[in-house]
């Protein structure tokens, strides 16, 4: 392991902030040149002259558009994402009660990704043409391809609705809601640490369908990329080595190929977790789970472009902070990839 | 100069045309060979046979409402059942198919160029406009899609048009990069190289040499793609911002059947079925004919 040059570490801060930049660019034209009439929206379009004019003045938009975007840019720097039209707080107090829901539904599904998709890719490449092999095949084709909405609809249909094994919609059952007090905002943490474990398993009870569903697309991907990185590396010479003197093929790959691909793997779990975040927004949905997807859609129904693209700003940024991580990762962890990038 | 001694000399690429038609005759006698892949063909030609005789194809009208018989389960009057309005939920779904491959073809219609050009220029000029143009690439590439489309969506106004802008805005990168890759390999060819000496402009060159040899991959890359563009417009039309109702698209269809879904499951789960089976020959055709074309690919 070695350690990262400062101004490697500079350039690649850098490129986080100028696409950063780039994505509040992206937001600034979607929010203010896009749409036809932003005042029209609020004011109605029946409004008298005199009250359109200074919604006008108070949007702004009768400042040059370079002034309205270094304005933007000041608000956000300042936390000010503007007022949530649906419930009149602030965006940015909003979104800081929904994200930890989606966080905390997005990060059970990675794990579970993780802890079933890796080993599955293993098998299906050490196993390679055998059954194992197809199995893996046919379930990350298959997650490739559902539409996970649909995929949450038919799974509360069946595994509550008929078996009654899981929760239903929302966080927890209705009479538990309210009683833990957010320290964190996951509420799975928050309720074993005060202690409340009835609400933790009826905590769980809600999640683990959601988190399931969600973990699915995410596992499937994760399944192929970890079985094509192993496949690349039992060609090698160290593994023939390994093989020829005596080491088990299940050793062979828990002990040998894993920590070879374990860079590679970082990369697509840090990519596979930022898709999660956004594919949590469709589910939301169907689950009626209070994070940020349902926030966003509530919001968009509505036409309420400020917490619109304050949803879009949070993800984004969340997203690509990932890739920052997942890139310093594998930098600090092989050196090789640090002379490859230019 | 002579026309002749031009015509003679100049070493051409084979045209692409032939190209293709020899690679297609390749690739279906490979084909025969590999049961799942051609499953996944046969399900897109027949999406398309449904999608071009529709009228002809589907027992009722998309949008016949026969209040009298709404929310009937399947039946052989009814294949797939009704929905509230008593409209047949098979014709709806045929009609839906138009939708669908409409929505794919245009994504990739606006997509596959616009990737060709942008990874051909920065791979073959290289240097700055490389680093620029890629830089901008990576930048799309770390969006969270799905959001920016919905946001896209909201400002524009939803419908089945706004939907498919979205899409395309941020699927280009994944093409512009293969494109890259490709034209990095190609542009120090013989071929080119010998073009070069003859004094073949650097338009030229990327055009007539460079540009048709990235394009079975690209659209390789694009059917790959194409399972994802469905995925992501069913999503936006489950949440209102794609095809406006009456029309029968699918991720609509399933929203609107949620409301039902305990009593009259059939509403909600027959769209998501057609989604799922058009999705899977998408990928099925994808892998498939990656594996027969790039046979780099096929050894790992």
């Amino acid at each position: 392991m070695k350690e990262l040059s400062a101004s490697e570490l500079g350039r690649r801060l850098l490129h986080l902030l100028l696409s950063l930049f780039i994505l509040l660019c992206v937001t600034f034209v979607i929010g203010r040149v896009l749409p036809a009439d932003p005042v029209g929206a609020i004011v109605g379009e029946l409004a008298d002259p005199a009250a359109y004019e200074a919604m006008r003045t108070r949007l702004g938009l009768d400042l040059p558009l370079y002034q309205q975007f270094f304005i933007y840019l000041n608000n956000l720097l300042h936390g000010d994402f503007g007022t949530a039209i649906l419930t009149g707080n602030p965006v940015s107090q909003d979104l800081s009660r929904a994200f930890p829901a989606t966080l905390e539904l997005a990060t059970l599904a990675v794990l579970i990704s993780t802890f079933v998709g890796v080993p599955l890719g293993l098998a299906a490449a050490l196993f390679r043409d055998t059954f194992i092999d197809k199995i893996a095949r046919v379930v990350s084709l298959v997650g490739h391809s559902i539409p996970v909405f649909w995929f949450g609809i038919v799974g509360l249909v069946v595994f509550y609705a008929t078996l009654n094994w899981v929760g239903g919609p929302g966080r927890v059952d209705v009479y538990y809601e309210g009683i833990v007090t957010p320290a964190t905002g996951l509420l799975l943490v928050d309720s074993l640490l005060e202690g409340e474990t009835e609400i933790f398993w009826n905590a769980l009870s809600h999640i683990i369908l959601p988190a399931i569903i969600l973990a699915y697309a995410a596992m499937a991907y994760i399944t192929r990329m970890t079985r094509s990185f192993t496949l690349e590396q039992l060609g090698q010479d160290y593994v023939i080595a390994a093989r020829a003197k005596g080491v088990g093929p299940a050793r062979t790959v828990v002990s040998h190929v894993l920590p070879n691909i374990a860079v590679q793997l970082i990369t697509v779990l840090a990519i596979s977790y930022g898709n999660l975040l956004e594919g949590a927004v469709v589910t939301e949905i169907v689950f009626s789970w209070p994070g940020i997807g349902q926030y966003m859609t509530n919001a968009l129904m509505i036409g309420d472009m400020n917490a619109i693209l304050a949803a879009t700003i949070v993800v984004g940024l969340v997203f690509m902070l990932l890739n920052f991580i997942a890139d310093i990762a594998s930098a600090i962890l092989d050196p090789r990839t640090r002379e490859a990038t230019r | 100069m002579s026309q002749v001694l031009h015509n003679d000399a100049i070493v051409k690429p084979p045209g692409i045309l032939a190209r293709l038609q020899a690679s297609a005759g390749r690739t279906i006698r490979k084909l025969a060979e590999e049961p799942l892949g051609m499953a996944g063909f046969l399900i897109l030609a027949m999406l398309v046979v449904v999608a071009v005789f529709a009228p002809l194809i589907s027992p009722y009208g998309p949008n016949v409402q026969m209040l009298s018989d709404a929310l009937k389960p399947p039946s052989l009057a009814h294949l797939a059942g009704t929905d509230e309005f008593g409209r047949d939920i098979v014709s709806r779904l045929v009609w839906g198919t138009r939708i669908t491959i409409q929505t794919v073809l245009s994504v990739s219609v606006i997509v596959g160029p616009v990737g060709l050009i942008i990874g051909v220029v920065a791979g073959f000029f290289g240097g700055r406009t490389d680093a620029i143009l890629m830089r901008a690439t990576d930048i799309v590439l770390s969006f969270p899609s799905l959001i920016l489309a919905l946001a896209f969506a909201a400002a524009l106004g939803a419908g089945l048009n706004t939907a498919i802008i979205a899409i395309s805005l941020t699927a280009w990168p994944p093409i512009a990069r293969l494109a890259r890759a490709e034209s990095l390999v190609v542009r120090n060819a013989d071929y080119v190289a010998a073009a070069r000496l003859y004094g073949a402009s650097p338009v030229r060159i990327l055009l007539l040499y460079i540009a048709p040899m990235c394009i079975p991959s690209v659209i390789v890359r694009l059917t790959l793609n194409m399972a994802g563009i469905i995925l992501t417009a069913a999503s936006l039309g489950f949440l209102g911002l794609g095809a406006q109702p009456p029309s029968p698209e699918w991720g609509a269809m399933i929203s609107s059947g949620r409301k039902f879904m305990l009593d009259y499951w059939w509403v909600a789960v027959m769209p998501g079925i057609a989604i799922l089976l058009t999705s899977l020959a998408f990928n099925i055709v994808g892998d498939t004919l990656r594996d027969l074309l790039d046979p780099r690919h096929a050894r790992s």
